[in-house]
């Protein structure tokens, strides 16, 4: 691993590393001197340049998503920041956010001055109670010494930082989702167009950004989008907050440039496998595509590499399986979580997670037949691609690769398919 | 039974109220006001959350049903809600979850006699390096094994 500096990381593990004291001591809200001296569109494209891509899952161009905004509609413009943490298999953010809670708050700072945003929300999913309180004491903090409120440090920019505590849905993690939820309605998701960009959170432009995303910006502002662009690969700049959980002898969280092997990431960060050989990583967080031990072997931590093995990147979170793992068994359990979590709105995708689910409790029962997996084949066709939001393709993904990948696992729990005699020729 | 909010409660709403530009926007919170106060979202603490947020008792109702952390029956004294997504499921949450329910005598959804304990099986709480976990009322409790949930029960029985 080549030499960095951590960006997202570097006050974990310090004493007292939440509160504005050690913040400040150690560098902290140090790009707010030089963000307040470029104009709004100048940190629109320093962000643009230095490649910075979304973290939540999606990978989308920072930079570019903030310049979508109009400025010229007279309506305020807001920022909601996605803490909702929910995919599973993913677990950095409720890191960030306990750690170093100011990180955030200088982002959103950053990113609020560049998109001419005055008020900005931070939706944290209700289960992360310590992080709400963190949040909220460094809010406070933050305002009594004028980094939040009106103009801030004598720039003329006003911001004020509210926390929302979501209540539970998988749901409120997709941008329109969650503006729903921010405006007390259950998390159904919106059709797009219109982007949130344009028309979000109260009929008002909206930029909806995750916690890592905005907590890299300082050091992007600080150090220039040059030196960003020169950490990790060509298409996957910077650093990123990676995570192992399953069947590695040490499950836990990295910060690390882009581009490490995934084979390597498993054997040092993960200090090998535990319980076998490995079988299969889900890459990205459950909704991403399956990979194959032998996948695995040129892959590396980039979106890249990722596309290239028909993957996702996704939230950067792998989840390791070693040879033992029953792939029909991980398999239910996604089916019952997407089904659990759909909202319901849209009939491919409310029907299609609990015919699948169904079927694969028909399987583990032993009373499916391989026409089945067909069927279920069948099933995930029309559950991609004809929905409001990808929680449906979420499930069709992981549905297709793992029937493709690790067929032979559901054929054992399959009865033959009864083949139709040909009607004998006369 | 009817219940309302305390004076004091009211007056922090209306400071959560101000933050957004429309009443309703405030209406999670508010539900979180209504947990708090009333210990669970019964059908006349949403009638008072209607009363409170300005909307229709029909729209608090749409809203509690579709968020699973508000509890629409009285929870026990300790909440236990073990994840049961795939991380966990691979370090061994199925046999947390047994566990459980042999040492509580109750199952997915239910609570027990005396009101100490209700237990319920979740989807992914964001703790996968630390499998299994389970939350208990606003606290974490990671890398559990059959033994240390045994342990845990003990002490909260005794508190």
């Amino acid at each position: 691993m080549p030499e960095f500096e951590a960006q997202l990381t570097k006050r974990f593990g310090l004493k007292d590393s939440h509160t504005l004291k050690v913040f400040l001591e150690t560098g902290g809200y140090a790009s707010l001197k030089k963000l307040f001296t470029k104009k709004p569109p100048e940190v629109i494209e320093e962000v643009k340049a230095s490649g910075l891509k979304g973290r939540g899952g999606a990978g989308f161009p920072a930079g570019m998503k903030w310049s979508f905004v109009p400025q010229n509609t007279g309506k305020p413009i807001y920022l909601a920041v996605n803490a909702d943490e929910s995919e599973p298999g993913t677990f950095t953010d409720r890191f960030v956010l306990l750690n170093d809670p100011h990180l955030l708050i200088e982002g959103i700072i950053c990113a609020s001055y560049a998109i001419n945003c005055h008020t900005a929300y931070i939706y944290v999913r209700g289960e992360f109670f310590g992080q709400i309180k963190r949040l909220n004491a460094a809010i406070e903090e933050a305002k009594n010494a004028n980094y939040l409120g009106k103009n801030i440090q004598g720039s003329g920019f006003d911001l004020e930082v509210y926390v929302h505590r979501g209540a539970g849905a998988y749901i409120c993690g997709e941008e329109t989702g969650l503006l729903e939820s921010l405006e007390g309605k259950p998390g159904k998701p919106r059709i797009k167009p219109p982007f949130p960009a344009v028309v979000g959170l109260f009929g008002c432009p909206t930029i909806i950004n995750n916690v890592k995303t905005l907590s890299s910006v300082p050091w992007i502002i600080v150090n220039g989008a040059a030196a960003y662009m020169g950490i990790g690969t060509k298409e996957s700049a910077g650093t990123h907050i990676f995570g192992l959980s399953g069947h590695v002898n040490q499950t836990g969280y990295w910060e690390m440039p882009f581009g490490l092997p995934m084979m390597e990431f498993i054997e040092k960060n993960g200090k090998g496998m535990k319980g076998g050989k490995l079988k299969a990583v889900i890459p990205g967080g459950s909704s991403c595509p399956v990979l194959t031990a032998e996948e695995c072997q040129d892959l590396t931590l980039t979106y890249e590499s990722m596309r290239d093995h028909k993957t996702m990147f996704g939230t950067g979170c792998a989840i390791i399986m070693n040879e033992h793992t029953d792939m029909v068994k991980v398999l239910k359990n996604l089916t019952h979580f997407y089904s659990h979590e759909s909202c319901g709105q849209c009939t491919p995708c409310r029907e299609g997670t609990a015919w699948e689910d169904r079927i694969m409790k028909k399987i583990l029962d032993g009373e499916a037949t391989t026409k089945e997996l067909e069927l279920m084949l069948e099933i995930a066709d029309n559950m991609e691609g004809k929905t409001i939001c990808v929680l449906s393709a979420a499930l069709a993904m992981p549905v297709r690769s793992f029937l493709k990948k690790f067929r032979a696992d559901f054929e054992k729990y399959c009865k033959p398919a009864l083949v139709a005699v040909p009607e004998a020729v006369s | 039974m009817p219940v309302t909010f305390k004076p004091e409660v009211v007056k922090e709403f209306e400071g959560i109220a101000s933050r957004y530009p429309q009443r309703r926007a405030a209406l999670l919170p508010a539900l979180w006001l209504a947990q708090r106060e009333f210990g669970f979202i019964s059908v006349d603490a949403m009638k008072a959350v209607a009363d409170l947020v300005g909307c229709s008792p029909a729209q608090v109702l749409e809203t509690a049903n579709f968020y699973t952390m508000y509890q629409k029956q009285k929870p026990g004294k300790y909440h236990l809600q073990i994840c049961q997504t795939i991380s966990c499921l691979l370090s061994g949450s199925e046999e947390i979850k047994k566990k459980i329910q042999e040492k509580l005598g109750i199952k997915n959804g239910e609570t027990t006699k005396d009101g100490q304990f209700s237990y319920q099986a979740v989807e992914c709480l964001a703790s996968c390096h630390t499998a299994p976990c389970m939350q208990v009322n606003d606290d974490y409790h990671e890398n559990l094994t059959p033994e240390s949930v045994e342990n845990l029960i003990d002490e909260l029985k005794k508190k």
